[in-house]
């Protein structure tokens, strides 16, 4: 790990890449696509260093937490407020996303209910298990890097027969979500920085469509500081070149083929289907849900839950504008000013891997006085 | 109607919002105006008072009873006092199995001795089953002031040093509450910090232990305070295994992350290596390093700022948002 931190070959990266961006004649501007990117090039201080190189970077709608539609959000505080005797499970980021009826962290649970915190599916499982008189939902937000484990989780409840367990799903997939900012053609990109994790799981293959038809060059990056200089680098030489394609940056931790088991398990348990994200809107085949086998899993059905109907943000909130890339978080008037992490208007403001929380926390850079 | 959030004692901004909006204004006299972690009463006394409500009770490396006593031992020491009397108060939850109890009075007793502070008062409440957690301990400290922090003297080219590793003590109790189901060696650092007071005859600048808000927040407020900037430099700053790697697999951020028994030691330019030479040669300081400098090279006056691993540079914001209630 040391050496992709390593100053000395951080600089040899950075002088290759400002060497190529001269090359160009213009200022490539590069969307990291993944929270995670975002996060690991502003706590490194690399985003003013990829300027002095001549290279702009725009965060993408890589925060699943964000791109989550209020409507979801507020289905699972309508549910815990209104039921008794029930656990709902969740993400700690989940629990603090604002919409028009508070927040989880601010909901009132029904008589006996509780939010409860947890870091993977298997834990609120495992509550489920252990007390059946006891209703248990997990509300799971994820890119395909979480997914597998939810559709493990799914599974093995189903096949132990636990029928106090159910899944509240938001579940998305990234390629579909490039395609659409690309053909709604509201920024102009010239290459992707895609997310290592997500790739782990689905590989290069489904990216490569834009390089082939759209002539975008990318590459998969790790999280490293030295991982995502060479995948810009990586991004420039083809561009120089004119030979777009999906170059793997991350070959220390993955394959080009992905993980074929998890995909399959994905597979068997989810089917793709038209869902709506903050920000986009309606995106083909980009959500996942049950497959008709896996439906007694579902928590909308079984709780009468209407997660797909009100998607208006707070107003004034342009979260959906800075998923697209449209704006950056400086360019939102309540940026910093009413929205702050202590008093957050927006769910990028919430998540660790959300752009505006980044961008307040990170984002003031300094540069060395000559 | 505004309520009451777990943020407002995170040691973050709200509580410093809530201190100068709200404490100072209904208080405020010269002794408290300094705000400083033990205030000298006339007479060569040093005060200070905390309350613990850590949870749970019993992590490794240490329990509510030991923090009780080094928290405010160290609140002491990073003042400019020696540390001599300390007050115990005892909330106790209706139902408290008497095993627990003792638990925590011979760990309290233990830990008294260890730095040398004898308990002098103390009080015992018992709150309806419900009403409280357990076991809350208050513990006020009296000490003899040996010195006076000197934020005035604070110079260009003086230098920041850390006694040892960030964020042990958050892991601890992180991983003993079981929050992530992972499990690792890693051991809170609650520890008295006496073998720091003789730094303040030989010219010691200004202390501070670094607890809740992280190194991030008491650098911070530091330099809002000085004519200079601080540049702190990331790869000097000492970790642990275990937070190394929390840090990356969890992305758990040690500058937040709070300690027990580490602080930060502003040094004279020409006495940093000799501070850190005497910081080394105790157990509790053998990790100690120079970890920044105060400087003017980058940066605006009052500003505090990161040399990051890859050479980038930003600003060290202080704590915003919650990480964790109930860590000390």
């Amino acid at each position: 790990m040391k050496e992709l931190r390593n100053p000395v070959a951080i600089r040899k990266l950075l002088g290759d890449i400002e060497e190529k961006a001269r090359l160009l004649g213009r200022t490539p501007r590069l969307m990291e696509v993944c929270g995670t990117h975002t996060m690991s090039l502003f706590k490194h201080g690399l985003v003013p260093l990829l300027a002095d190189a001549g290279v702009e970077m725009v965060s993408g709608p890589g925060c699943p937490v964000c791109i989550t539609p209020d409507g979801i959000h507020e289905a699972a505080i309508g549910l815990v407020s209104e039921t008794e005797g029930l656990t709902l499970a969740t993400f700690g980021d989940m629990t603090r996303v604002p919409t028009r009826n508070g927040s989880l962290q601010t909901a009132v649970p029904g008589r006996g209910s509780r939010i409860r915190i947890v870091y993977s599916p298997e834990e609120a499982l495992e509550e489920a298990r252990r007390d059946p008189s006891r209703r248990v939902v997990f509300f799971g937000a994820g890119f395909e890097t979480t997914i597998p484990a939810i559709a493990f989780t799914a599974k093995r409840a189903a096949a132990e027969g636990i029928r106090n367990f159910s899944i509240l799903p938001a579940l998305w997939l990234v390629p579909p979500a490039l395609k659409a900012i690309l053909e709604a053609g509201e920024i102009a990109v010239t290459g992707f920085v895609y997310p290592g994790h997500v790739s782990a799981i689905i590989g290069a293959e489904p990216y490569e469509f834009i390089a082939r038809d759209y002539g975008i060059p990318g590459a998969i990056a790790g999280f490293e500081p030295g991982d995502i200089l060479l995948a810009v680098r990586s991004i420039l030489e083809q561009t120089v070149e004119g030979k777009p394609r999906v170059a793997l940056e991350y070959s220390r931790a993955i394959g080009r083929e992905g993980n074929p088991v998890a995909r399959a398990l994905m597979e068997e348990v989810l089917e793709p289907f038209d869902a709506v994200w903050r920000g986009l809107g309606t995106i083909p085949r980009s959500g996942l849900r049950f497959r008709k086998e896996f439906a007694g899993l579902d928590a909308a059905p079984t709780y009468g839950l209407k997660p797909g109907e009100a998607h208006r943000d707070l107003p004034g909130c342009r979260c959906g504008d800075v998923l697209r890339g449209v704006i950056r978080p400086e360019g939102c008037r309540l940026f910093g000013k009413e929205c702050r992490p202590d008093s957050p208007l927006g769910p990028c403001m919430v998540s660790y891997e959300g752009a505006c929380l980044i961008h307040f926390k990170y984002g003031r850079e300094r540069r060395a006085r000559p | 109607m505004t309520k009451v959030s777990l943020e407002l004692g995170s040691g973050g901004r709200l509580m410093r919002d809530f201190i100068a909006g709200k404490i100072l204004p209904s208080f405020g006299n010269p002794i408290l105006d300094e705000l400083s972690d033990a205030v000298h009463l006339p007479g060569g006394v040093a005060f200070t008072t905390d309350s613990y409500v850590v949870d749970p009770l019993f992590f490794p490396g240490g329990d509510i009873g030991r923090l009780a006593v080094n928290g405010t031992v160290n609140d002491l020491v990073v003042s400019g006092a020696e540390p001599r009397f300390l007050s115990l108060a005892l909330i106790l939850e209706e139902g408290l199995e008497t095993d627990v109890l003792d638990r925590v009075i011979r760990s309290v007793s233990a830990a008294a001795r260890a730095a040398n502070v004898r308990i002098v008062t103390g009080d015992t409440k018992v709150v309806r089953r419900g009403q409280g957690d357990k076991v809350y301990i208050n513990t006020a400290g009296v000490g003899r002031s040996v010195a006076r922090p000197r934020l005035g003297k604070i110079r260009r080219g003086d230098k920041v040093i850390l006694t040892g590793t960030l964020g042990d003590h958050s892991l601890a109790v992180m991983l003993a509450r079981g929050d992530f189901g992972l499990s690792s060696s890693v051991r809170s650092d609650c520890a008295p910090l006496l073998f720091l007071l003789p730094l303040w005859k030989k010219g010691a600048l200004w202390m501070r232990d670094v607890t809740r808000g992280g190194l991030a927040t008491v650098l911070f407020e530091l330099a809002e305070r000085l004519h200079y900037p601080i540049l702190v430099e990331e790869d000097k700053i000492p970790l642990s295994k275990p937070v190394r790697a929390a840090s990356e697999l969890l992305g758990i951020d040690p500058f937040y992350m709070a300690c027990e028994g580490k602080a930060v030691v502003i040094a004279p330019a020409a006495k940093a290596a000799e501070f850190l030479r005497l910081i080394r040669r105790h157990p509790l300081g053998r990790k100690a390093a120079v970890i920044g400098e105060v400087q003017d090279r980058v940066g605006r006056p009052g500003e505090l700022l990161l040399r990051t691993e890859a050479g980038g540079l930003r600003l060290l914001e202080p704590l915003t948002s919650e990480l964790l209630p109930r860590i000390c």
